[in-house]
């Protein structure tokens, strides 16, 4: 176990985040009901199911964007809707949507990124490693969908986040780049992160221990 | 620490994003001065009294219809890129984001108008003794407007076509200011005592300013939902 994961243990008995009885109803249509499942640190969580199944909901919820119809999913015992600023620099969601700006540059949206969670980041190093350091003077608009991505996931491994939360973070991605991201998350996984990925090819990052979320 | 940094942060983002679209900045200038710019056009040409008399009132009212052009894209350029949801759950309070982002429109957009205001304002023959007056009244009114108005785009998020419902949602809001403004600029004009709707063009102000980025931001909560 990493140093981190110390300073919450004990909090939840080493769950560190716990959906109870959750309930979903996108209008007059219930997504889903009774969820439950816990994780702990150093374990991955995989979501699978069909298009509208309500991956994209549940993480959005998860990530405490959307609050849920009944139920509740707490991080480290407190619910995720009311963290204190300093827990929810614990937690990093990607959703569908990049969240770049797209007339700044690479490197501007990767340090506005980190300015707003209270880091400072090494921009040139992050950006060699993900192969686009040569683009980093490149407003995003001018990047690829791939690149896009790439520069989106980027900021995940400075953040210092203990939960992952991605949706779907493979979409756009070539093959090496498919490896690197997978790579990420095992390696996070191993230092003693959680994550939750919602996926359609769960066997590329499925291992022993790795809880399948189906729904 | 993270506040101030959380703050200059946006506030800078923002500021840099305006300056590389120009023309959403330029519009509403453009649209300022033709609006103004038209009355004397539609009014009787033998008679300049009545530009003078109706010269306060199309200031004000152009300004305030000017500033509502473009402001449907405060939040929702945000929204629509995924930077809003990375806003929402970052650490920084977004209260304080959302004053970040308010006064960056308000330095880009109302500074501008409030500079070129006593302009228009000299085409319509408005006395030099008034000019300070419109000054000091715009730079109170606007910060008032432009909280109403991001709390009209922030409520309008899920909104597809919002442009004229946050017309229709501001416009009555602002009528205050519509009214302290153009009262305090008359009274310039006729060399009265101004303080009067200038001290309750500042109470506005304050209270928009201090209440107004919660409201903001609760409605954005509700809107990325």
């Amino acid at each position: 176990m990493t140093a981190g994961t110390h300073e919450a243990a004990g909090a939840d008995d080493g769950r560190w985040l716990r959906v109870r009885d959750l309930e979903i109803w996108r209008g007059e249509h219930c997504l889903f009901e009774g969820l439950d499942f816990e994780l702990a640190p150093g374990q991955l969580a995989l979501l699978v199911g069909p298009n509208g199944a309500g991956k994209t909901t549940l993480l959005r919820t998860v990530a405490g964007l959307t609050p849920p119809s009944s139920g509740e999913v707490s991080w480290t015992s407190r619910p995720v809707r009311s963290l204190e600023p300093e827990k929810r620099t614990d937690i990093a969601y990607r959703g569908h949507l990049d969240g770049l700006k797209r007339e700044l540059t690479v490197r501007e949206n990767v340090e506005f990124h980190a300015a707003l969670s209270g880091i400072t980041v090494d921009t040139d190093a992050l950006l060699a490693e993900l192969g686009i350091a040569h683009r980093r003077d490149v407003r995003v608009r001018h990047l690829s969908a791939g690149q896009r991505r790439r520069t989106a996931l980027a900021t995940l491994r400075v953040g210092g986040a203990k939960l992952w939360i991605l949706d779907e973070p493979m979409t756009h991605l070539d093959a090496a780049g498919h490896t690197l991201v997978a790579g990420w998350i095992r390696e996070h996984v191993a230092q003693g992160g959680l994550a939750i990925v919602a996926t359609h090819r769960p066997d590329e990052l499925a291992s022993r221990g790795t809880l399948m979320i189906e729904l | 620490m993270p506040t101030s940094s959380a703050f200059n942060a946006v506030l800078s983002r923002d500021l840099k994003l305006s300056f590389r679209r120009w023309s959403e900045l330029a519009n509403p200038l453009i649209f300022f001065v033709i609006v103004a710019a038209l009355f004397p056009l539609a009014l009787a040409p033998d008679d300049s009294s009545q530009l003078t008399s109706i010269g306060i009132g199309v200031v004000w009212v152009s300004a305030l219809l000017s500033s509502l052009l473009g402001l449907d894209a405060l939040f929702r350029n945000d929204a629509e890129d995924g930077s809003l949801e990375q806003l929402l759950l970052s650490p920084a309070p977004l209260g304080i984001v959302v004053i970040a982002k308010i006064a960056a429109h308000w330095l880009v957009a109302s500074v501008p108008l409030i500079v070129l205001a006593p302009a228009v304002g000299l085409a319509f023959d408005l006395p030099i003794a008034a000019q300070p007056t419109l000054f000091a009244a715009l730079l109170l009114a606007t910060p008032t407007l432009s909280v109403l108005t991001a709390l009209g785009a922030a409520l309008t998020l899920g909104v597809r076509s919002a442009g004229s419902i946050i017309g229709l949602l501001v416009l009555p809001l602002a009528t205050p200011l519509l009214i302290f403004g153009a009262r305090a600029t008359d009274l310039a004009a006729h060399g009265e005592a101004t303080a009067g709707p200038l001290y309750l063009l500042a109470a506005l102000a304050v209270l928009a300013v201090s209440v107004g980025p919660v409201a903001v931001a609760a409605a954005l909560r509700v809107g990325v939902e």
